[in-house]
């Protein structure tokens, strides 16, 4: 039984040893037990493409080699944010040589319409009004590629201009149309609790959009075959729903069109619905000229046209006492969303469940505004709304700290989350596995935080323009797609008769090592090399009806669903060889070395060759769902997430005060994978989560002009980290014998977007170094990003002191 | 005369007659010959994903350069020897030490930006200074730095970090294959240089590639109409993302008179139209050691093995960094128009936003910067919302001349990001000039700064961040003199302080 005085970390720890314990009965050796394959599942191995990655033979979309008579696509965009089209002259567009059509909304005989929530509101050529600068008016199909994006400039379009709304701001001024429905989520009395609490605070915090910078751009390639068939190569995290797009598109069932993913060159969610727009087109124009089309966009034109991570103005307002416990939270959650619902809801959800971070909240009211502005349509990445929710948690932590005068850090341990007390979060849901405050305090140790904490203090006392700054910030990021729907999978596993395994599942490769964990799984249970399993491109002709690959849940749902699929098999092999060598079924084990029957050794091989001999299928599909979650936004109440994964960062900075420019001195981070599938992977999931993260709360700006141009469509003025804007000492860290408390693939844990919140240690250390400005007297209210510009901005204003801060301090 | 350019990639030797003047080396790569290793990111040489290998003979010895594809032309080939990622693997299929460590240091995610990396390790991995790259600060500088022009979005860069100092390790002790076939490569490239002026011609329109300054003087003279083309690292974006076509393009650093980089007895540094920033990077750093630091974050490695200095100053950019270094220490511009040549200042060369005095058919030769004084203070600072690889929000470069008792004498402020055009403060400068090095005078000079320009507001930066950090820079150059070290010790550049821990 559960005892209340272990921790988390010890109690699962113990089931572990008890597991293992059980496992090492003479006698009682689980078919399905763990085998010592170097590689398998649960140990390191290298990514299965890395040796093509480095030699330039991957191959991504814009690689697949094309047949003579392919036509390529370019898009001409509105150059308006909102305005009703007068006129489109496409003559010279049409006449340009090499042009072999020019599609418009005209030409689209069946749905021109690609809202990913069926909310009717995405037509994906423009009909007779643009809504943002940048959207697709039409496609130009030509011979070159080179002459279809010099057509494509030559269209005359008039237009006449309507108001444009362009961000938060203007949008609330302009009475906050929203692009769907607004959640709520409240448990307790908040307005009570703000009113009796000793203490209190409001303020706001803006924080940045973020765009993707996947490496590969936007790419679709559509073949058409017979009878209306169409297969489509595309750069997608979610073939299903590329699918369905383009045969929605197109008029025809699903059952015509195959979409096809080998990897992608970065995704990060810009390639969850974003890709349809390409993939679609690439189709309808494959579809209007019987010739294999290829769309890829040109990067500025990706960054005009695809959605970014939501900008966020959080308005907060909290009660607590004098030792910095929470008391009471009512906090509103304003996104800009763009043109188009797009993901829009359940990114501003998401952000609502994270807006407790790692705390509790006793008396809470938390509600979200998902404001329509005529900007790119804002769509998931890396976190989903759930770092800018946690984002606000941090900043309310901060700033109880700073007017308590207590160290932040005990703060936020003050208001963890408990096990079996102060462990029901907004959204009515227990928290069963908090171990934040462990990690917390585990990680402060192991990074000396209190001592560098004071001796930076020290040394501010006497530098005159260099400030440092230390801060230490943890994350709960929960596992789920809060549809629940999502929350399933299927795999296809075949084996073949010379005993070489074939993995098919509906996960995508976005370089994050999904592949390469389904294949670690397989050779796990098979007791097979990695060259004996093959992982296949993700079709859905092999693999139907799956979800995108998001929210995380890429290894935890296809994994489980591999693991169906190839025990599947290895039951009917069990059965066969206890049958065919006269043992019991728990005398046949899967090893390296072979297959264990009873005291002999039989190669892999040959018992998959003797099966098939007696007619026994070696192919299996395998279906997994998330068990316990459920979810009801109508209520607010539900238990959406299967677990939360923990982890704590610890980032030290430099600030220059007559520049603003800045720097990573150290980051320290301690993360929780529970038993990590491949801890070497998981790392460079955390370094690179966190890299992003950083990058998203300092340097990288999104900027539009005042007619609603984003100005910023270029890595020329669009700034993600470069490779000397890493930390310069950078510790990072796995949490140690830390199985999943849920039964979750070999008890590991999700680790896509947790890491990518460990940026937010940066924000709030560079906070700590500002402070300094006014001698710790004047909360910083530091917004994101903190480029070097809204960093000066702050110091200027902490040094003339007195100036109007973000944050007004009610005591 | 040749009609033709001929270059190895690989070990196959191409040549070509017919060629599109503004045909990009990466399209002609993926696009015609079917080597779609190197990929396009950005298509504006900022990403890096198309990094490729260019070995030329300099001074007799065969030495590589990695530099983006997207924005190199085919033409610029002539002579020389390429290598794209299909190429580094040894002939019995081996991954080349870089290519190994990558994989084995998980220093590939998505795997799409990884090409262009590896081309810049191997670069890296090609120098002979290879033992330093490990462990020290300046090893990690030096990884930093050729890999300032290379975007991972997955990796955090941490792992690629780690593979470059494997590989370094590796080759340091058992040499890098590529330069190994250093003899053979030279040799073959030795056959290709005839010195000979090359006139391309295609139905697109011609490229002419002059082979000394002559042929060049000559040919603009006769077309002034024609694009010159250095390191096209500003030209190529017209091309891809401009879609302008160019009838007729005539190369500038085909001139072989023009790759001259020497310091003359007077002590003043000359450096020709055709020198890169890389090949004038050692002159630069002896002649101006406080602009050191900003200098190496010009552009990325690969754009500065491409463009060259003159270049920068051609293009008349108002926030190209060379030229308020350059102003700031008295820079001559040497002018030719067919057989005349002229001199001016280089401050009287920028006239507005988008004009210069410059005439139909006259180009730069080169730019002389004279000495510093002895006496001067020299401060050069960049401040850019990124570290690395980004267009400066405001670039100070500073030379104060004092006297023996401290006071200032002369100054120079000549500021990049401030106004339409690179330009001197005036108003500063007339503020500092003899006062003495007080805080007062420090004041005036930066109340003066609010007078000299009313900056531009724009995605980078802000009319207010921009005129407060022109004003803040002086107060680090008053830092700078007052430590009477004339580095930028104060800066993040050289911040040592390491964390604790």
């Amino acid at each position: 039984m559960v005892d209340p005085q272990k921790t988390v970390a010890q109690q699962a720890q113990a089931q572990a040893q008890a597991q293992a314990q059980a496992q090492a009965q003479p006698g009682a050796v689980p078919p399905h037990g763990p085998t010592l394959v170097a590689g398998g599942a649960s140990s390191s191995l290298r990514h299965e493409s890395a040796h093509l990655h480095v030699a330039g033979e991957a191959r991504y979309v814009d690689d697949v080699p094309l047949p003579p008579n392919a036509v390529h696509v370019a898009l001409g965009l509105s150059s308006r944010a909102h305005a009703r089209i007068l006129s489109m002259d496409l003559g010279a567009v049409q006449a340009y040589p090499g042009v072999v059509c020019v599609l418009t909304a005209h030409d689209i005989a069946h749905h021109n319409q690609i809202s990913s929530v069926g909310a009717g509101d995405e037509p994906l050529l423009a009909e007779d009004h643009v809504f943002f600068c940048g959207q697709p008016l039409f496609a130009v199909v030509a011979q070159t590629r080179h002459a279809a994006r010099h057509a494509a400039v030559l269209a005359k379009v008039e237009y006449a201009d309507l108001p444009a709304v362009l961000n938060i701001e203007q949008a609330r001024a302009q009475g906050s149309a929203l692009v769907c429905r607004s959640l709520e989520m409240t448990r307790g009395n908040a307005v009570q609790a703000l009113a009796s609490a000793p203490r209190r605070l409001a303020g706001q915090l803006a924080i940045g959009g973020q765009e993707h910078f996947y490496l590969e751009g936007q790419a679709a390639l559509a073949w058409p075959g017979e009878d209306g068939e169409m297969r489509v190569c595309s750069s997608t995290q979610h073939p299903t729903e590329t699918q369905h797009m383009v045969a929605h598109v197109l008029g025809c069932p699903n059952n015509l069109v195959t979409v096809e993913v080998r990897r992608m060159g970065g995704g990060f969610g810009g390639k969850e619905t974003q890709a349809n727009i390409v993939a679609c087109l690439a189709a309808l124009a494959a579809a209007r000229t019987g010739r294999p089309a290829k769309l890829r966009l040109d990067r500025d034109d990706d960054m005009m046209i695809t959605g970014k991570r939501h900008d966020f103005v959080i308005d907060y307002d909290v009660g607590f006492d004098e030792q910095g416990h929470v008391l009471g939270v009512d906090m509103e959650l304003a996104a800009r969303c763009g043109w188009s619902a797009d993901l829009s809801g359940p990114v501003t959800d998401r952000a609502l469940f994270h807006a407790d971070n790692a705390y509790y909240y006793p008396d809470v009211r938390l509600r979200s505004m998902p404001l329509r502005t005529n900007t790119q349509s804002n769509t998931a990445f890396r976190g989903f709304g759930g770092p800018q929710g946690a984002a606000a948690a941090e900043r309310v932590m901060d700033e109880i700290a700073f007017v308590t005068g207590l160290d932040p850090l005990d703060v936020r341990l003050r208001n963890v989350y408990g096990i079996t007390e102060r462990n029901i979060t907004p959204y009515h849901m227990t928290v069963e596995d908090s171990i934040a405050g462990e990690v917390m305090t585990q990680l402060a140790q192991e990074c000396d935080y209190r001592k560098r904490r004071a001796q930076i203090r020290e040394f501010n006392k006497t530098s005159p323009h260099m400030r440092r700054g230390i801060a230490l910030t943890p994350v709960k990021f929960g596992i789920s797609f809060t549809a629940t729907h999502f929350n399933q999978a299927g795999a296809l596993v075949h084996v073949y008769t010379d005993g070489s395994v074939q993995v098919n599942h509906g996960g995508t490769e976005m370089g994050q090592g999904l592949h390469t964990k389904m294949v670690q799984i397989a050779m796990r249970e098979f007791g097979l090399p990695q060259d004996r399993v093959r992982i296949t491109a993700t079709t859905t002709g092999k693999v139907p009806n799956t979800s995108a690959t998001a929210a995380s849940s890429g290894a935890d749902l296809n994994g489980m669903a591999v693991l169906a699929a190839v025990r599947t098999i290895k039951d009917r092999l069990i059965t066969f060889a206890a049958t065919k060598w006269q043992v019991l079924p728990e005398q046949v084990r899967f090893t390296a070395e072979g297959v264990g029957v009873g005291d002999t050794l039989v190669p892999f091989a040959t018992l998959v060759n003797a099966a098939y001999m007696a007619r026994i299928s070696l192919s299996s599909t395998g279906f997994y769902k998330t068990p316990k979650i459920s979810w009801d936004a109508a209520t607010g109440r539900g238990r959406p997430f299967y677990y939360f994964a923990y982890g704590a960062a610890c980032a030290e900075v430099v600030v220059d005060l007559l520049t603003g420019e800045n720097r990573m001195e150290r980051v320290d981070i301690l993360h929780d994978a529970g038993l990590s599938l491949n801890p070497d992977i998981d790392i460079g999931q955390i370094e690179g989560g966190f890299v992003q993260g950083a990058g998203w709360l300092t340097m990288e700006e999104l900027f539009w002009d005042p007619s609603g141009r984003l100005r910023t469509h270029a890595p020329s003025t669009y700034k993600i980290p470069a490779c000397s804007d890493r930390p310069r000492i950078f510790n990072v860290k796995l949490m140690e014998n830390l199985p999943n408390r849920e039964e979750t693939i070999f008890r590991s844990k999700a680790v896509g977007e947790p890491p990518f919140v460990h940026g937010l240690a940066v924000l709030h250390a560079i906070s700590d170094a500002l402070a300094s400005v006014d001698d710790y007297r004047t909360y910083p209210g530091l917004n994101a990003p903190a480029t070097p510009e809204q960093i000066l901005r702050v110091a200027e204003r902490l040094r003339s002191k007195g100036g109007v801060g973000h944050a007004q301090v009610h005591t | 005369m040749r009609q033709h350019i001929s270059f190895y990639v690989g070990d196959t030797l191409h040549t070509l007659s017919n060629l599109p003047p503004e045909m990009t080396l990466l399209d002609w790569l993926r696009d015609q010959q079917n080597r779609a290793g190197t990929k396009e990111g950005c298509n504006e040489g900022d990403c890096g994903a198309c990094t490729v290998l260019v070995g030329r003979l300099e001074q007799g010895a065969l030495v590589w350069r990695a530099v983006n594809a997207c924005i190199h032309m085919v033409w610029m080939l002539d002579g020389a020897q390429l290598l794209t990622v299909e190429d580094v693997r040894g002939a019995d299929g081996q991954l080349h030490p870089v290519q190994q460590a990558m994989v084995d240091e998980h220093g590939s995610q998505c795997g799409f930006c990884t090409p262009g990396f590896v081309m810049s390790m191997v670069a890296l991995s090609t120098r002979a200074d290879l033992a330093e790259l490990e462990g020290t600060l300046d090893g990690e500088r030096i990884i930093n730095e050729a890999l300032a022009g290379n975007l991972c979005r997955c990796t955090g860069y941490a792992p690629i970090v780690r593979a470059m100092k494997k590989a370094a390790a590796y080759c340091a002790e058992h040499g890098e294959p590529i330069s190994a076939r250093t003899p053979e490569l030279t040799a073959r490239l030795r056959g290709l240089q005839d010195g000979k002026t090359v006139e391309l011609r295609s139905p697109e329109g011609r490229v002419t590639l002059p082979a000394s300054v002559d042929a060049l003087a000559s040919a603009y003279a006769q077309d002034p109409a024609a694009v010159l083309v250095a390191g096209g690292t500003d030209v190529g974006l017209w091309v891809t993302k401009r879609l302008r076509q160019l009838p007729h393009i005539i190369a500038v650093r085909t001139a072989q008179d023009l790759h001259k980089v020497h310091t003359r007895p007077d002590g003043a540094l000359w450096i020709g139209a055709g020198v890169t920033y890389t090949e004038a990077m050692p002159h630069l750093v002896a002649h101006l050691p406080a602009a050191a630091d900003t200098l190496r974050r010009i552009g990325s490695t690969q754009v500065r093995n491409a463009a060259t200095v003159c270049g920068n100053i051609g293009n008349a950019s108002p926030i190209g960094d060379g030229p308020p270094i350059f102003m700031a220490a008295g820079a001559q511009l040497h002018l030719r128009c067919g057989p005349e040549h002229r001199v001016v200042p280089l401050e009287a060369f920028f006239l507005e936003y988008g004009k210069q005095d410059i005439r139909p058919g006259e180009f730069i030769e080169g730019v002389l910067i004279p000495p510093l004084a002895q006496g001067s203070v020299c401060g050069v600072y960049k401040v850019s919302k990124r570290f690395d690889q980004d267009i400066s929000a405001v670039l100070g470069a500073f030379v104060l001349l004092l006297a023996e008792d401290g006071t200032i004498e002369q100054a120079r402020l000549a500021y990049g990001g401030m106004a339409g055009i690179p330009c001197r403060a005036k108003k500063a400068e007339a503020a500092l000039v003899g006062q003495a090095r007080t805080q007062a005078t420090l004041l005036a000079a930066q109340a003066a700064i609010k007078e000299d320009f009313t900056p531009l507001s724009d995605m980078r930066a802000s009319a207010w961040y921009r005129a407060t950090v022109a004003a803040n820079l002086l107060a680090r150059l008053f830092d700078t003199g007052a430590t009477g070290n004339p580095s930028n010790s104060q800066t993040l550049e050289n911040w040592q302080e390491v964390a604790h821990g």
